[in-house]
């Protein structure tokens, strides 16, 4: 593949914006949410909460309170890789969880 | 039936042959068997599949395959610790498990497991997972409903001897 006009030596770049926004997409936080579920017990999610993210107890249970009281709970947002991986370890626990785009 | 922990064991003790039954059957109630709701809560999407279409695709390809592996793991260790079950003299006298503290995590993951699947096969709702007074007599679905609570009594017992022992436990440098 030719890197630059022969002609007037003008470096081409076809496909550096669609990249550029790619990784811009990718870099903007992501949520990791773990949504409401009437079988996990709430000490349960407390305990998967401070073992996942390393929150305190206090921290953990205002999330499963939030979790239980309005449906779903943001745990967490950054990068999407981090996300994923947090993901993969709350359904690894069995949590209903999801990663998402914020709004 | 009595529960203490016991230096490094989460001991049961005075388990009756009906619970004891419901105990042996925990391996085979994580196993969601041809019911795609229990298949569907197990092994939940980790996004929107309509939004994610392509973190949905290789969460199937790579990451279920895995989560897989770490639910047959605990269910084996927890069928492991429920051999001495069946080493019964008599077959209707109550009888004790012990459950080594190292295995706690596996148990919880298990009975997490057979909780969720079975409230999908029978599709129970939140106000009956509530109803800790409903009779364990009738039909396959109060049977199951037991279960589901029986389970979860076990798993908050775990948890707070994990507690408890965390607790005791000198804090890290």
């Amino acid at each position: 593949m030719s890197a630059s006009d022969p002609i007037t030596g003008a470096i081409e770049s076809p496909t550096i914006t669609e990249e550029t926004r790619t990784e811009l997409a990718r870099d903007l936080p992501w949520q990791v949410v773990v949504h409401n579920d009437p079988v996990n017990l709430m000490s349960y999610v407390t305990m998967v909460f401070q073992k996942v993210f390393g929150y305190p107890k206090e921290k953990a249970e205002m999330h499963m309170l939030e979790v239980h009281r309005l449906g779903r709970s943001i745990l967490w947002s950054g990068v999407q890789e981090r996300a994923e991986l947090f993901v993969q370890q709350l359904h690894g626990y069995l949590l209903l969880a999801t990663i998402e785009r914020p709004n | 039936m009595e529960v203490f922990g016991n230096n490094g064991t989460l001991e049961i003790g005075e388990i009756d042959p009906f619970l004891a039954e419901l105990l042996r059957q925990i391996p085979a109630s994580t196993n969601p068997g041809s019911v795609p709701a229990a298949e569907r809560r197990l092994f939940s999407a980790p996004a929107d599949p309509a939004v994610e279409k392509e973190i949905c695709a290789e969460w199937k390809l790579y990451v279920e395959p895995e989560l897989r592996r770490i639910f047959e793991t605990a269910t084996q260790t927890v069928e492991g610790d429920l051999r001495q079950l069946g080493d019964q003299e008599k077959p209707f006298a109550n009888c004790t498990l012990r459950i080594p503290i190292a295995n706690s995590e596996a148990w919880l993951n298990a009975l997490n497991q057979a909780r969720l699947a079975l409230a999908a096969k029978f599709d129970f709702t939140e106000a009956e997972l509530c109803d800790h007074y409903r009779s364990p007599v009738g039909s396959r679905r109060d049977l199951s409903l037991f279960q589901v609570n029986f389970y979860g009594f076990l798993q908050e017992f775990i948890l707070r001897e994990m507690e408890c022992r965390n607790d005791a436990a000198p804090p890290n440098e």
